[in-house]
């Protein structure tokens, strides 16, 4: 009994040990692609923000409102002080000043930038979390049962997914969240409902490779349930191109619910988003550059960050391409 | 060959059925009456309501209204709900606004991208692949609608090139050299800006598509028997690492219908997307319905002409 107890615990070390070093090996190739990294290094600042963000901005009397209209302070440019003589005390932003300027409601831009990141943060994860939920489940048992007795089941997934990719996916989008009540979780929801196709097709490629390797047969031969060997013992090794697709399709995310926010569907107003501050900026796009400007490049830089980082990460797990570097 | 084409478009008759009966139940099954878009409307009267429910059968079963809805899209009778013209014709002139936009904005990408990724390949990590990389990730990552406003402002500011519409207001009575040039430039920037982010996935693929077939032997052994370099790249590796690229042909068609909802609404462009657009704002559904069951039919067709053309090119390939 002791005997078996010392095994395992020398097990888990063994395992706790080697995943350590798994992760610090990961870092150190991280470090040596520098594109990457600094992706990387902005994606974990952009998640602080957007926590911070979520914090200072929200509640009774937030630290940066969001939703304060100051008519007599409208369109200030960047880094201009606040006139404390005409303002409440308590309409003054933290500090005084206007870091991002204000807009064409006298609101304080920062602080509508600070409660966008959340947004932008919460859509790109949880689009990307249902579509890849979905792409494993299909795929997985797509590939698993892509010969033999089961074939039914692989074709009618793939037939499905044939279907999902007649539709032009924009305009779907656009037509669902148009035609359903205006909600940040809606559009969370289609998304991730309409973009689930592509990581069904790779993982079922990969499985189909994976169901002739001897620890899938081994793991059959002991009598082990289907449904175990796909989730618990083929999964783990499709994980690594999951991940990669998954940091893309962020990148991808973001950038709808920002063309969404953009025309005017999505997060209903107040409530700020980085599309909808740049599309009520566009109208002062010669006055007020920055109203565009701003959450145009804050838009461009996360998404920039999130695609760097997928492609770096796809570098870091092909072996192949690794080794040629 | 034939019975490959055969069962293929029997295949997509059938993925064609089943996207026309989802399209329409995502339609009609959604929160919302096309007939209480502007209720507000002190002419709509309930008789009014009534009427328009009757004259456009909403009074029906769904599955009738199915019915009778394709049967006048195949018979070239559907009207739109809102000014009850033909939706077919109303499609086809956006179209023809769409088209020139989309032809310039193929040309530019197609052009431009494989220059780029070929040479970006060959001459793998030094500054010009480095430079191409980077840029490219650049254009992935802006949003179109972002870099649509920095270059107005560039271009409205230094180079005085017309960013709105599709021809300058009231321009009549010139001749038709000037007329075309007048077209042109109202085209350039649209199209360019649809073209930037083709440019940037399209080379991509092409650069690691030839970096793949330029690992092979038979590269090696070329270059091993002591053929020019220009020869080994641009005869034995680019035509292998043009096969997938065939396919590419076959699904260019779909972008024919999409257009670009954003890039068409900030240059006030009347093409197809901006109808599309305003169409879901109206709730005019036959129009929606359309235009999504004509973009799946060319989804279809490109997929069958890229399957044949594949077959054509790539004589590895076998039916069984």
């Amino acid at each position: 009994m002791d005997i078996v107890k010392t095994e395992m615990s020398a097990d888990i070390i063994h395992k706790k040990g080697k995943t350590k070093k798994q992760v610090t090996q990961f870092f150190m190739l991280l470090k040596e692609n520098r594109l990457a990294f600094s992706g990387f290094v902005i994606f974990f600042l952009f998640l602080l923000v957007a926590l911070f963000g979520l914090v200072l901005t929200s509640g009774r009397t937030p630290v940066f409102d969001p939703a304060h209209i100051r008519l007599q302070e409208k369109l200030r440019p960047p880094f201009s002080k606040a006139n404390t003589d005409i303002l409440q005390p308590d309409e003054v932003p933290p500090m005084g000043i206007y870091i991002f300027g204000t807009d064409n409601l006298g609101r304080d831009v920062f602080s509508r930038m600070l409660q966008g990141a959340w947004v932008s943060l919460t859509v790109g994860f949880v689009a990307v979390g249902i579509s890849v939920v979905i792409g494993i489940f299909m795929g997985g048992i797509a590939g698993y049962f892509g010969q033999g007795r089961m074939l039914w089941v692989d074709t009618l997934i793939m037939r499905l997914v044939d279907i999902m990719l007649c539709f032009p996916s924009f305009f779907l989008i656009l037509t669902v969240v148009a035609l359903l009540p205006a909600s940040m979780y809606n559009v969370m929801i289609v998304i991730g409902l309409t973009s689930w196709m592509g990581t069904t097709r790779f993982v079922r490629a990969e499985f189909l490779s994976l169901r002739e390797q001897d620890f899938v047969r081994a793991a059959r031969a002991l009598g082990i349930g289907n449904l175990r060997i796909i989730f618990r013992h083929m999964m783990p090794n499709a994980l690594g191109p999951v991940l990669v697709s998954a940091t893309i399709g962020i990148a991808s995310a973001i950038l709808t619910e920002a063309g969404l926010s953009f025309l005017g569907f999505g997060v209903p107003p107040p409530h700020a988003t980085w599309g909808n501050i740049l599309s009520d900026g566009k109208n002062f796009i010669f006055d007020a550059p920055w109203l565009t400007f701003i959450p145009g490049l804050f838009i461009f830089i996360v998404v920039l960050a999130f695609n760097l980082f997928g492609e770096g990460l796809r570098d870091m797990l092909n072996p192949k391409l690794r080794k040629d570097r | 060959m034939l019975s490959f084409i055969g069962r293929s478009l029997v295949q997509k008759a059938i993925t064609l059925f089943v996207v026309s009966v989802v399209s329409f139940l995502i339609i009609h099954l959604a929160p919302g009456k096309p007939s209480q878009v502007n209720p507000l409307n002190p002419k709509f009267t309930p008789a009014m309501l009534e009427r328009f429910r009757k004259q456009f059968h909403l009074d029906k079963p769904l599955y009738v209204q199915y019915g009778i809805f394709y049967r006048d899209l195949f018979t070239g009778r559907t009207v739109s709900w809102k000014d009850g013209q033909p939706v077919l014709k109303k499609i086809w002139i956006r179209f023809l606004n769409s088209l020139p936009l989309f032809l310039l904005g193929t040309i530019l990408t197609w052009t431009f991208s494989f220059p780029v990724g070929i040479h970006a390949a060959i001459s793998r990590g030094s500054r010009f692949d480095r430079v191409t990389t980077f840029a490219s990730y650049l254009l992935i990552s802006i949003p179109g609608f972002f870099f649509a406003y920095v270059l107005i402002i560039l271009v409205v500011t230094h180079l005085h090139v017309p960013v709105i519409g599709m021809e300058t207001f009231g321009i009549s009575g010139i001749s038709k050299l000037h007329y075309m040039m007048d077209r042109l430039w109202h085209m350039l920037i649209p199209s360019v800006l649809g073209a930037t982010g083709g440019i940037a996935v399209l080379s991509r693929y092409v650069r690691s598509e030839m970096i793949e077939v330029e690992g092979q032997d038979y590269i090696r052994t070329a270059v091993a028997k002591g053929l020019p370099p220009d020869e080994v790249h641009y005869k034995h590796a680019l035509r292998n690492a043009m096969l997938p690229f065939v396919t590419m042909f076959g699904l260019i068609l779909p972008g024919l219908i999409g257009g670009s909802v954003i890039i068409e609404s900030i240059f006030s462009w009347p093409g197809m997307g901006r109808m599309a657009y305003d169409a879901i704002l109206a709730r005019d559904y036959p129009v929606i319905l359309t235009v999504n069951f004509i973009s799946a039919v060319l989804v279809l067709i490109g997929t069958l002409i890229s399957d044949i053309l594949y077959l054509v090119a790539d004589p590895r390939i076998r039916l069984q």
